[in-house]
């Protein structure tokens, strides 16, 4: 139980200190250190979408950024064509994630293992050279999102602050979320899976529905992170799909710690700040980096949640 | 005579040039405790498969209670009742006792495609589950995870997870494998007890625990059923002595 309070308590820790961040940020005037934290937050969304599949699911999915590709170009596409309104361009993002999760989520889903991974990564691939070739809005070079989403006064996403607030709000929502999913009955059976597809099989479970929901599910709440992101950026490109950034997600979803539920987020707080920071010491940070990720992915099984847990009862 | 429980007619199973089920025919009847025996290699777990829809058979048919379920998949035929324990145990290792079975009863209890109330606090689910641990005498252990029970405790737990779908019929493939001998008279007596309520097919290498037990006995060799009978027959059954239990060594080892 002792293993347990310390991992809580450097959650409670770590919430309360993104909670108090503006105000730290407005305090010092340091307004680099917003704009960081508001990456990080959006991140920290797509890493704990992820997990719903793969640490709750076990679902190794290598395709994630696609998603963050997918809702980006949502909201980007509709500022180019005159339609403003985030009350459009979030539901459009969201329903263009879910039904592309769908569509690759039910191809993907007929392989198991290796197969999986790779016919994710493959997909979202797809995806990223579509985008390259969408000529009408930037190809290769990207697109410019000149407005921010236009919520009619309710909230302003050109306000620093109140669009770090909307990230954090989006954020603790979808934990909320995933915390209420994996323990209720479609949860259970979901997890079930990941443990043994067989026994739950034999008992009366067929297993590719609920891994397709998952699927969707997951991706949709990915989405959010992309028109979120698209707006953080003023821009967006196929880079966010590339594969290299599906990789970021998983590495902050195992550095964290799989199937748990801040696991994600502290990954994503640390992975970033420490690619923050040691790309300003030296242009070859990912030497240091890489490393590093090996020694707590093979010293600390669990990732971090797991080293605090251990921490905790050692 | 009655419609039989369980009606499986000219079932063929071929691996390669290799026939693992050969024309295999017989009939389970309700509250019957029907028993499969046969040497390494018989081709009983094949057989298993194929009742439970593991495996696909390349000709012949199953049928539970009158409807045709040769080709449904494995968790439609456990909609219709028929439940399985594995012969290596299969159980979710990292969930609880009490969810293990819990998930076993949530599969016969409505629709599993509710994604916010605690699926551990549906209290029909956990009474559920505690009924079906107390039967197979693990009531204590609910709360335990899986990968911390002792593998005697885990044999109980298939049956419990089979007896929470409450299944019409129930297919035991090997109860007894690998279990003491203490855990095995135990597993005589809970099955003992289990066939008054429901139906069973139990493959078993335990001679003495099959003998006891069974109402009927098929003696399944290289995938043919060579004799069908009650045990006295079986026991008197020349071919079945001279292809199984007529090796000395068998009777003796068990006797």
């Amino acid at each position: 139980m002792k293993g347990l309070s310390v991992s809580k308590a450097v959650t409670a820790l770590m919430l309360a200190g993104l909670v108090l961040l503006p105000l730290y940020s407005q305090l010092s005037g340091n307004i680099f250190i917003l704009t960081l934290f508001t990456r990080i937050i959006i991140l920290a969304l797509a890493a704990a979408s992820l997990n719903l599949i793969m640490g709750f699911g076990g679902m190794m999915s290598f395709g994630h950024a696609a998603y963050l590709g997918i809702g980006g170009y949502a909201v980007g596409m509709l500022a180019q064509e005159g339609v403003g309104s985030g009350f459009i361009q979030f539901p459009v993002a969201l329903a263009a994630s879910a039904i592309y999760a769908l569509v690759i989520g039910a191809l993907s889903l007929r392989t198991r293992g290796v197969y999986f991974i790779m016919i994710t990564l493959a997909f979202a691939q797809m995806a990223y050279y579509v985008a390259s070739g969408l000529a009408r809005y930037g190809g290769d070079d990207g697109l410019t999102v000149y407005n921010r989403s236009d919520f009619s006064g309710l909230i302003n996403l050109s306000n620093r602050t109140q669009f770090y607030y909307l990230c954090l709000a989006c954020l603790l929502g979808v934990i909320f979320l995933i915390w209420r999913i994996v323990n209720s009955r479609f949860g259970l059976v979901v997890q079930g899976l990941r443990s043994n597809e067989q026994r739950m099989q034999a008992i009366g479970f067929p297993a590719k529905r609920y891994q397709l929901v998952c699927f969707v599910i997951s991706g949709t709440m990915c989405g959010l992170a992309g028109a979120l992101l698209a707006n953080n950026t003023d821009f967006v490109s196929p880079a966010v799909m590339y594969w290299t950034r599906s990789g970021d997600l998983m590495v902050m979803v195992i550095l964290g710690g799989m199937g748990t539920l801040f696991g994600p987020v502290m990954g994503a707080v640390v992975f970033l700040l420490l690619e923050e920071f040691l790309s300003q010491i030296t242009e070859y940070w990912a030497l240091i980096m890489g490393p590093l990720l090996l020694l707590i992915v093979l010293f600390g099984r669990g990732g971090i949640m797991g080293l605090l847990g251990r921490a905790g009862r050692g | 005579m009655a419609e039989p429980l369980l009606r499986v007619e000219k079932l063929v199973r071929r691996f390669g040039g290799i026939i693992a089920t050969d024309n295999v025919s017989l009939d389970v009847a309700s509250g019957e405790l029907h028993a499969i025996i046969g040497p390494n290699g018989a081709g009983k777990t094949t057989l298993i498969s194929q009742l439970t829809g593991h495996l696909a058979p390349h000709s012949g048919s199953v049928s539970l209670a009158g409807r045709d379920i040769t080709y449904l998949p494995a968790y439609r035929r456990c909609a219709l009742g028929l439940a399985r324990s594995f012969q290596i145990t299969s159980l979710l290792l990292d969930f609880t006792a009490a969810d293990n079975v819990a998930l076993a009863a949530q599969a016969h209890a409505g629709t599993s495609f509710r994604f916010f109330a605690d699926a551990r606090k549906e209290k029909g689910l956990r009474d559920a589950a505690h009924a079906a641990l107390d039967r197979v005498g693990l009531a204590h252990r609910a709360d335990v995870l899986v990968s911390r029970l002792s593998h005697g405790e885990r044999r109980q737990i298939e049956l419990a997870v089979a007896l929470a779908s409450k299944p019409k019929l129930l297919l035991l493939d090997e109860p007894m494998a690998g279990l003491g001998v203490t855990e095995s008279q135990g597993m005589v007596k809970l099955l003992q007890e289990l066939r008054k309520e429901v139906s069973i097919v139990l493959v078993e290498h335990d001679m003495p625990a099959v003998f006891a037990l069974a109402d009927r006995i098929s003696v399944l060799v290289y995938g043919r059923v060579i004799a069908s009978g009650d045990p006295v027959a079986i026991r008197a059954n020349e071919d079945v002595k001279r292809a199984y239990l007529g090796d000395q060594h068998v009777v003796t080892h068990h006797g």
